[in-house]
């Protein structure tokens, strides 16, 4: 066994970043390992498999069944076990999102292996595959190495950069069939949350408000600073349980992993769990009334005090300085 | 109908990041001695969707199972009095260190031992390691469908009706029993146990199981703990070299952070 199968997903109709960073990271796998690289692809069109071989693929499979492009666990599982029977890969990889969470560990049990949840590196060292993940609510990192093929991975994002695309690079597309009779779950109903344009996963800026918000309103005051900086609105888990905001806005280890340049965090304590969703922005910013707060050990840059006066002055300050052309 | 409810007793993980140290010989997190052991969130409000299911359906039967050294007794104790009507402790010195993988197939086959149930729930994933498997494997092992993330559960005739959670919104989705689900944080909090229900408790029916009741092999137990070997446990590295932007007002203190942030040209 060699090689590495990716599991791609699309947005629509787009391959998603993450996957992209998921074939840059096969690439630097099958660079030590040797092997090919192949992908599984759900109810695309000829532009998306393009676009995956342009970025590292060797060869697509893809499910070209318009019903099976929505998620459903036991399709994407049974597609997913049927390609890596076929491409016999080491290892297996999927991104670390509700999809890639949920069919995973199925798929690990379904090939008689061995999975490894929410990664933030993948590493060839002494012939083997090792896996480091955060573990105890973002406390603690563990290695671990998977000694049977092929070892399953999802992956955080943002750990890896895509390859560039190449037009020139060639590939192969292989289309596999899908028995959709054969799954034991009915999707009944699609709720999507109408969210912002851009997705929090690919935003350059993320604004983000925890419980020092005291209440829903301060996420209209950060939604002002957000747009000025041409960012996302985000949030820890504490306004998402009390409904302050909607749960696909979480950030944090059971919600998203995001890295952006620049990370506001507004009121946000910055429990492990939650830095395990945003440690990874490049520059993160603390506005917080409490200087004890533990997010003032993450951040860059930190402004003690409160949000409703320090976070308008700053979208003011942004404004001003767009206006003076700097 | 009857819910077996799979939990696990882990540290405290509302404690502080301090609280936990790392031996990295023995390749275990320490959580400090003061530490509160306490049933797994996430399994928590497993068990608070069995109990809202007996409440529309006061026939049913909720067993809550652990799998875990002497004092993992205190989850199922903890089940029991949240109203869990019997419980399951999987107690073997052999179960030691169990990964996810030993721990899924050991809880399928207690499950089976029980003659199968309708539904079996847990959290999304353990707090304590938060990988996220043992679900998904108890429901290949028993090949039964799973749905992961549920945010609501409703039994509705023989088949369980679920909303869960995606990265963009909620779908809807339904399963035959019996079928396993995991549950996510955003099915709400989990009621605490009364006082009269925690006195009940200590008179529930609890079975305790070793490995062999379970047809539980050293050569099993070596085939599933090789799949997934821990090299390394490690505490990450915090920069903790935060500038704190000062200011009479908070007109100066943006005015500062905006001039950094111009500087290290993120805006």
């Amino acid at each position: 066994m060699s090689g590495v199968l990716v599991i791609a997903e699309l947005v629509r109709d787009v391959p998603a970043r993450l996957s992209l960073e998921l074939l840059g990271l096969a690439r630097q796998i099958v660079a030590q390992t040797g092997g090919s690289v192949s992908a599984l692809v759900f109810g695309c069109d000829q532009t998306a498999s393009a676009a995956l071989i342009a970025r590292g693929a060797d060869k697509v499979f893809v499910v070209d069944d318009p019903r099976a492009a929505d998620y459903n666990s036991d399709t994407w599982t049974a597609c997913a076990a049927h390609a890596a029977d076929q491409s016999a890969p080491a290892v297996v990889l999927s991104g670390h999102t509700t999809k890639g969470m949920d069919l995973a560990p199925r798929l690990a049990f379904r090939l008689n292996s061995a999975a490894a949840m929410g990664c933030v590196s993948v590493t060839w060292e002494d012939g083997e595959m090792r896996f480091t993940r955060p573990c105890y609510g973002g406390s603690a990192r563990e290695t671990v190495s998977i000694r049977t093929a092929p070892a399953v991975a999802t992956v955080r994002s943002g750990c890896y950069d895509a390859a560039p695309a190449d037009a020139m690079r060639r590939g192969e597309i292989v289309t596999l069939g899908v028995d959709s009779q054969a799954s034991r779950l009915r999707v009944v109903e699609r709720r999507p949350e109408a969210g912002d344009k851009v997705r929090l996963e690919d935003a350059r800026v993320v604004v983000a408000g925890g419980r020092g918000l005291n209440g829903p309103d301060g996420f209209a005051v950060l939604g002002e600073l957000a747009q000025v900086l041409g960012g996302v609105v985000g949030a820890s888990r504490v306004p998402c349980d009390l409904g302050w905001c909607p749960h696909s806005m979480q950030i944090g280890l059971t919600g998203k992993t995001i890295t952006p340049d620049l990370y506001i965090a507004v009121g946000i304590s910055g429990a492990s769990h939650h830095m395990a969703g945003c440690g990874g922005a490049r520059i993160i910013v603390a506005i917080n009334t409490d200087p004890d707060a533990a997010i003032f050990r993450d951040a860059r840059f930190g402004v003690i005090g409160d949000f409703r006066k320090v976070v308008p002055a700053l979208a003011a300050e942004v404004r001003k300085g767009a206006t003076d052309g700097r | 109908m009857h819910i077996v409810v799979c939990t696990k007793l882990v540290p405290d993980p509302e404690a502080a990041f301090s609280m936990f140290t790392v031996d990295e010989h023995a390749k275990r997190v320490i959580p400090a001695p003061g530490l509160r052991w306490v049933m797994s969130p996430f399994d928590e409000q497993a068990m608070e969707a069995a109990l809202r299911i007996r409440e529309k359906q006061p026939d049913s039967r909720i067993t809550v199972m652990t799998l875990g050294p002497d004092n993992a007794r205190n989850a199922l104790k903890h089940g029991l009095a949240m109203g869990a009507d019997d419980g399951v402790f999987l107690s073997d010195t052999a179960f030691q260190e169990a990964g996810s993988y030993i721990t899924a197939f050991l809880l399928a086959a207690a499950i089976r031992k029980l003659r199968g149930c309708d539904l079996v729930l847990t959290g999304r994933q353990a707090a304590d390691w938060d990988a996220g498997i043992v679900g998904a494997g108890i429901a290949e092992t028993l090949a039964v469908p799973v749905i992961s993330f549920a945010k609501d559960v409703q039994i509705d005739g023989g088949a369980v009706r679920v909303e869960r959670v995606l990265d963009d919104g909620t779908e809807v989705v339904e399963a035959d029993l019996p079928a396993v689900v995991t549950v996510s944080n955003e099915l709400g909090a989990a009621r605490a146990p009364t006082l009269r229900e925690t006195m009940r408790a200590a008179r529930k029916p609890v079975v305790v199981w070793s490995g062999a009741d379970l047809g539980w092999s050293a050569s099993a137990a070596e085939a599933a703990g090789i799949r997934c070997v821990r090299e390394r446990v490690f505490l990450p590295v915090k920069n903790s070299r935060c500038e704190i932007l000062e200011g009479a007002s908070p007109e100066e203190q943006a005015a500062s952070l905006a001039r950094r942030l111009r500087e290290a040209r993120v805006i």
